[in-house]
């Protein structure tokens, strides 16, 4: 409807969003400009957070690691959808299993993943066993794929969800039509159905990203806020800054990382809008 | 060709029971761990805990079950109750909240068309996608200012502003249909009241979708609290979790486990609300 009523039901909360989010980024951005005193300093705060050793070691693991978990993550959940699809009460099980992980607190899997990758972990019990030589996964660059899988562990459930109300909105009768013709299974896969989820596979492109972010929890509670170097996040950065009241870096810094996700978040809705 | 498939069968089963093995094997491990008397758990793990020589292992179900640890929490540990208190607070006041400013900020988005509105939508959910770690210096700032650092209301009040609820509740208001508010409105109904007796029961899904999302997210928060309360006192439980020494392990345990209750039931009563709210994300 037509109706400038519309603006008095968002006020309440626009003006809290304006207060708490807008308006105090928009001053970090100017911040971001300016030395801690207040002068004028151009691109200086930028040129030395693009100078710091820590940013690059930071930025080198995050692309790194988004770059490792992403298509892990895509391709598991996506067989656990596809083979979960014509399943039923089972399937739901599977499903709830799945979801778990979003009600643990990480507290509650630290212990755990240090009882299993430890150096006198379960895991090296297993590669003993086997007759392999033990790695020490905690303190080596081995840390790193702890935070692959607990990266894994956490989101494997949510973007099954995801793959699957993707996998549900592809018409029936195109599958039928494919086994009328004797396509096999592996061909009605390939030229029916993943060319159907290429816009769900983009919104989830972007959804698991952004929360590549959240793992953080995970490396903090298992490794402090200096962890092992491959394990160093620009989450680590940001919260290192912040405890130092770093305010000029970490404002340009800020900016640099809402640039990024801006260009992403763009894209994501520009999709959005075409599917309207 | 029945061999085969018979084969493929099993591969299908394997995996999908492997991934659910690995996605509830914490949750188990908790709940056994709660139950085991201290001996029999440092005698386990105290080769990864003090460095002891030998290999850690795990008993999944505890050869002498005791209810000792969870006695400890309840009967003798007033900061657990104290830090349980702070947790329902926050989350409670954050959904409550939610419920006031996000609900009518989604119907506004959704219903109506005014200058400015796709503007809005677009910073809507920008907002909602970034990390914390980029707001955390404004936050600060700003919550400086107001002079509400190290209170609970400076994980309170962004908590309450977090614009994922109004994304997740606009989808579900989207797709009511016109003709259903054009009738309510021919019968005399105010906009105010289209939307509380039309457009609340009919986006019902959608708001019960966000309040577990959200529930979820806010019970178990670690950053944003570790960034803004530096009093103990004020800490929530997720915070606190971490800070129970690996000594008391079965403590540890059932403190987490018991923490992890109030997540776990609403995830089992709200599961198929939980669905469709990660499903608004893909779908019209």
């Amino acid at each position: 409807m037509k109706s400038k009523k519309g603006i008095l039901f968002i006020l309440p909360g626009l003006s809290g969003v304006m207060v708490f989010y807008l308006i105090p980024f928009l001053d970090v951005a100017v911040r971001s400009f300016q030395k801690i005193d207040g002068k004028f300093c151009g691109f200086d705060n930028y040129q030395k957070v693009l100078e710091n050793k820590a940013f690059h070691l930071a930025v080198e693991n995050t692309i790194y690691f988004v770059l490792v978990c992403l298509p892990l993550l895509l391709v598991l959940s996506l067989l656990a959808a596809v083979i979960l699809q014509r399943t039923g009460s089972l399937g739901k099980l599977c499903k709830s299993a799945y979801l778990i992980p979003l009600a643990v607190p990480a507290a509650g899997v630290v212990l755990l993943w240090k009882l299993i990758f430890d150096n006198h972990g379960m895991l090296n019990q297993l590669l003993l066993w086997l007759g392999q030589n033990t790695v020490d996964y905690m303190n080596t660059n081995a840390s790193f794929y702890v935070l692959v899988f607990s990266y894994i562990w956490k989101n494997l459930g949510y973007t099954v969800v995801l793959w699957s109300a993707g996998l549900s909105v592809i018409p029936e009768n195109i599958y039928e039509a494919a086994w009328v013709d004797g396509a096999g299974k592996l061909r009605t896969f390939l030229s029916i159905t993943l060319p159907n989820l290429k816009q769900t596979a983009f919104t989830i492109v972007v959804i698991s990203f952004l929360n590549s972010f959240k793992v953080f929890r995970e490396a903090y509670l298992v490794a402090g806020n200096y962890p092992q170097q491959s394990i160093y996040m620009l989450q680590h950065l940001f919260n290192n800054w912040f405890r130092e009241l770093d305010m000029d870096k970490m404002a340009a810094a800020a900016v640099l990382l809402f640039l990024v996700i801006l260009i992403f978040v763009y894209m994501l809705h520009r999709s959005w809008e075409e599917e309207h | 060709m029945r061999i085969t498939r018979c084969a493929g069968k099993l591969c299908k089963t394997v995996f999908l029971g492997l991934c659910a093995i690995i996605t509830i094997c914490p949750l188990l491990f908790l709940l056994s761990g709660s139950f085991m008397d201290s001996l029999e758990l440092s005698e386990l793990i105290a080769p990864v805990i003090q460095g002891k020589e030998g290999m850690a292992g795990w008993h999944w179900i505890p050869r002498y079950p005791t209810l000792q640890n969870i006695i400890e929490l309840l009967l003798d540990s007033p900061e657990f109750y104290k830090m349980f208190w702070n947790s329902v607070k926050i989350t409670g006041t954050i959904l409550i909240g939610q419920l006031v400013f996000a609900m009518p900020s989604a119907w506004g988005l959704a219903r109506y068309e005014f200058p400015g509105k796709k503007q809005i939508y677009f910073l809507y959910i920008i907002l909602m996608m970034l990390p914390f770690q980029v707001t955390m210096l404004s936050e600060y700032l700003v919550l400086d200012k107001i002079q509400l650092l190290n209170s609970q209301w400076s994980v309170i009040l962004p908590g309450i502003f977090s614009t994922f609820s109004v994304f997740l509740m606009y989808r579900f208001f989207a797709g009511i249909p016109e003709e259903v508010l054009e009738a309510a409105r021919m019968d005399g109904a105010n906009e105010w009241q289209v939307f509380c007796h039309i457009g609340v029961p009919l986006g019902y899904a959608g708001i019960i979708s966000a309040m577990v999302l959200q529930f979820l997210e806010c019970w178990n928060q670690i950053e944003r609290p570790m960034a803004f309360l530096k009093q103990k006192e004020l800490w929530s439980l997720a915070l606190y979790l971490p800070e129970i020494s690996t000594e008391k392990a079965g403590f540890a345990m059932a403190a987490a486990f018991v923490a992890l209750l109030p997540a776990l039931f609403v995830f089992l009563y709200g599961q198929d609300y939980l669905e469709r709210g990660i499903t608004a994300t893909v779908q019209k």
